[in-house]
């Protein structure tokens, strides 16, 4: 049992808040506004070593651990969850899974660049009819030769207009369902990938996502990741790290709600007192934190299984779970303790709000979450 | 290096509590539940195991395994009987206070009985009929004469009142305000004046005691006075912070063994198995207690290395009691009129961890220290 941080993620935790802080916060709003894509930003991120965290220095990241990621994702989301969800797809959804399951040729042309922050990743695993269903898949990767040929759409992919690199989770053999699966590293700029229009969202709004569309695109087989029949595997996988990550994301989010309301609350008068000292507000700023301090703790507890190589499905779901459901929850409260004030963009909370939602739905819905945990529970 | 499993000794003591909880607590306790009482050879079991100072010195008889152990032993006790469990915090809780603030005599003369069980268990009594939730209430007066002390009062809703050897109790001890004026004394539970009253009928923890403590020109030496005369609330903040702790692990293991219960009766019934409403409920439920046993180990870790705590055993103890008894609760609606039976003992759960929200400070209590927190840490200036 031991709760402190050691020396190498308290530097790094030190250096990201002061990136976050004086780089990061200060823009957020107007991101937000113009829905830019903070180019800037991912730029800065890719110097300071932060789009490879979890990768061996060898293979250009920064050789750090899961905790380390954890706390400059929380840092870093606290500031800009939109800035925040473009590391955290780089880090845990491309980068990972070609940790994982690259061969030694693979990290070197695909992972190097990636980790050093070069190149830009995406994960395509989601289509039209393949949201949390991932079995469903319906674009087909078809052998053919050295090759394959890949046909079909994806959709919601975070970082697809940027991205120069990307996993794609598609069906080799559609009759095997969930076997049938493969897992490819794809070219974005490569003939017969297109990008779609940018989706227009309700929050994470600097974070930009669109359809991508196979058209019949040619892969030499160097590029599946794993053998054939593997990519469901590689994508569940790849979504028990991902999770961690998102709930650290959701608890950046929260932990700027509660931060802001606290704040507020402290400075507002209303009927002759401050705002904290009626006690309904001082009773959920309460809740605020001590809510927050669990998921947060959730979230450590899943990155120290991963960190010793223990299996954390079951951790991932609880973390991404509670810490989503939490933030949620925070951004409301955040915003009815601003009242008229939460409701406007002069304010961050509304925008705190309105980027909490996805948390609750990308990398697994909470609902899909309580499949998991259940699952572990009822096996009898 | 963060790293949330307990180490080997901190094990071994969950592993002595867990053989003492399936051997000794888990088949009496439906019954003790029904019949009431005070559970006297629980207790003198949980003595011979060394369950009774599990954070306290070895050279005063206990186990010396630190606060981490100690909320995994009582975690692991509550999830087969809450009520012998409140009576086991509560002494090991004693036995700290003493140890801590109490001088050589004191210490001497009671940790060491403390832990071997020679007092059956300690008592705090804190609370009054006008001071439950504020000690500056308090009326109980401790009037200083030629021999030591008289005390003139009455306490109630005194865990193990009925049995317990020894008492850390609170009276005023001068006019100041508040609580400025108030002292802590330890008194025997065969001082002459010290009147026990009946046990109280409760929804739960049946098989604990709790009673009113009268003190009746109940006198008592010099050397009775625990710690600085009018510096007993400290005292009591102390033993309420790490109180807080060991209330937040006993709702753990209720809700813990509620949840299991549960979803070990449901795994074997088809039609409740396929229902997602009862899948949600639990996996919920499973979740908010993974994150109170982190909350707990949090607060408890951190009091073993020396460092400001009450904060988070204030989250601890919200966060958990609130959650378990949540889980209580979704634990019966998921097994139906199952688990509203005796057989099952989630129902007993659900009435015993009800009291957790309440005792060693209520949910309220807890919100008031965290949020006063808050407004230490964000009013500028």
């Amino acid at each position: 049992m031991d709760l402190s941080l050691n020396d190498e993620q308290e530097q790094l935790l030190r250096m990201v808040k002061e990136f976050a802080q004086r780089e990061v916060k200060p823009i957020a709003a107007a991101l937000d506004r113009e829905h830019r894509y903070p180019a800037e930003l991912v730029a800065r991120m890719a110097e300071l070593g932060l789009l490879g965290i979890e990768v061996p220095v060898d293979y250009g990241g920064s050789g750090l651990d899961t905790l380390a990621y954890v706390l400059a994702m929380e840092e870093i989301s606290a500031a800009c969850a939109s800035t925040g969800v473009i590391m955290s797809v780089n880090n845990s959804l491309v980068c990972d899974p070609l940790m994982k399951w690259g061969n030694e040729e693979q990290k070197q042309q695909w992972l190097v660049p990636l980790a050093a922050g070069d190149k830009l990743g995406c994960f395509m695993l989601s289509e039209p009819e393949a949201g949390s269903d991932a079995a469903a898949q319906k674009t087909v990767a078809v052998r053919d030769g050295d090759d394959y040929v890949i046909s079909g759409t994806k959709n919601w992919i975070t970082n697809g207009p940027q991205a120069d690199t990307g996993i794609l989770i598609c069906m080799t053999e559609p009759s095997a369902g969930h076997r049938g699966i493969s897992a490819f590293v794809i070219d974005m700029n490569g003939q017969g990938v297109r990008r779609g229009q940018k989706d227009d969202k309700l929050g994470i709004r600097a974070s930009h996502s669109c359809q991508i569309f196979f058209d019949d695109a040619r892969v030499p087989a160097s590029q599946r990741l794993g053998e054939e029949g593997q990519g469901f595997k590689v994508a569940m996988s790849t979504l028990d790290c991902g999770r961690i990550g998102i709930a650290a994301q959701a608890l950046g989010i929260a932990r700027a709600a509660f931060e802001a309301a606290a704040s507020y609350a402290c400075e507002r008068k209303t009927f002759g007192q401050r705002v904290i000292d009626h006690q309904a507000v001082a009773f959920m700023l309460a809740d605020m934190d001590t809510e927050i301090d669990a998921a947060r703790l959730l979230t450590w507890r899943a990155a120290a299984a991963k960190m010793a190589g223990r299996r954390h499905t079951r951790e991932s779901a609880m973390c991404k779970l509670m810490a989503s459901e939490v933030a949620n929850k925070v951004a409301k409260n955040a915003i009815q303790i601003h009242g008229g004030n939460g409701y406007v963009s002069e304010y961050p909370v509304e925008r705190h709000y309105r980027d909490a939602k996805i948390t609750e739905i990308y990398e697994g819905t909470s609902e899909i979450q309580r499949i998991v945990i259940a699952s572990y529970l009822l096996r009898g | 290096m963060i790293d949330f499993s307990p180490n080997e000794s901190q094990a071994a003591v969950a592993a002595v509590a867990r053989s003492y909880a399936k051997e000794v607590l888990e088949p009496r306790a439906a019954t003790l539940d029904r019949t009431g009482g005070f559970p006297h050879d629980n207790l003198a079991q949980a003595a011979r195991a060394g369950l009774l100072g599990i954070n306290v010195p070895e050279a005063l008889g206990g186990r010396g395994a630190g606060v981490v152990a100690y909320s995994l032993a009582i975690t692991e006790t509550a999830r087969a009987c809450a009520a012998t469990t409140v009576a086991l915090c509560v002494s090991n809780m004693v036995a700290e206070v003493v140890t801590h603030f109490g001088n050589e005599d004191q210490r001497t003369a009671y940790v060491p009985r403390l832990c071997r069980g020679e007092l059956v268990v300690g008592a705090f009594a804190l609370s009054e009929p006008g001071a439950g939730s504020d000690p500056g209430g308090m009326r109980t007066k401790a009037t200083r004469t030629d021999r030591g002390w008289v005390l003139e009062g009455s306490k109630l809703w005194i865990t193990s009142g009925t049995d317990a050897g020894l008492f850390v109790v609170w009276a005023r001890t001068s006019d100041a305000p508040g609580t400025r004026g108030i002292s802590t004394f330890l008194v025997p539970g065969d001082t002459p004046g010290l009147v026990r009253g009946k046990p109280e009928h409760k929804m739960g923890l049946c098989g604990s005691t709790t009673t009113a403590i009268d003190f009746e020109a109940c006198e008592v030496g010099p050397q009775a006075l625990l710690g600085e005369e009018g510096r007993g609330f400290p005292v009591a903040m102390m033993a309420l912070d790490g109180g807080r702790v060991g209330i937040a692990s006993q709702a753990l293991g209720v809700g813990l063994a509620a949840v299991e219960a549960a979803a070990e009766f449901v795994a074997g019934d088809a039609g409740r198995r396929g229902q997602q409403w009862v899948q949600w409920a639990l996996a919920d439920a499973a979740t908010e207690l993974d994150a109170a046993q982190l909350l707990v180990l949090r607060a408890a870790w951190l009091k073993e290395r020396g460092q400001p705590f009450s904060r988070e055993a204030s989250i601890a103890k919200v966060f958990t009691t609130e959650r378990a008894f949540a889980a209580c609760n979704r634990a019966v609606e998921a097994m139906g009129a199952a688990g509203c039976d005796e057989a099952h003992a989630v129902e007993r759960g659900l009435r015993d961890v009800r009291v957790t929200m309440i005792y060693e400070g209520t949910s309220e209590v807890q919100r008031i220290v965290i949020s006063r927190d808050i407004m230490r840490r964000f009013a500028s200036g």
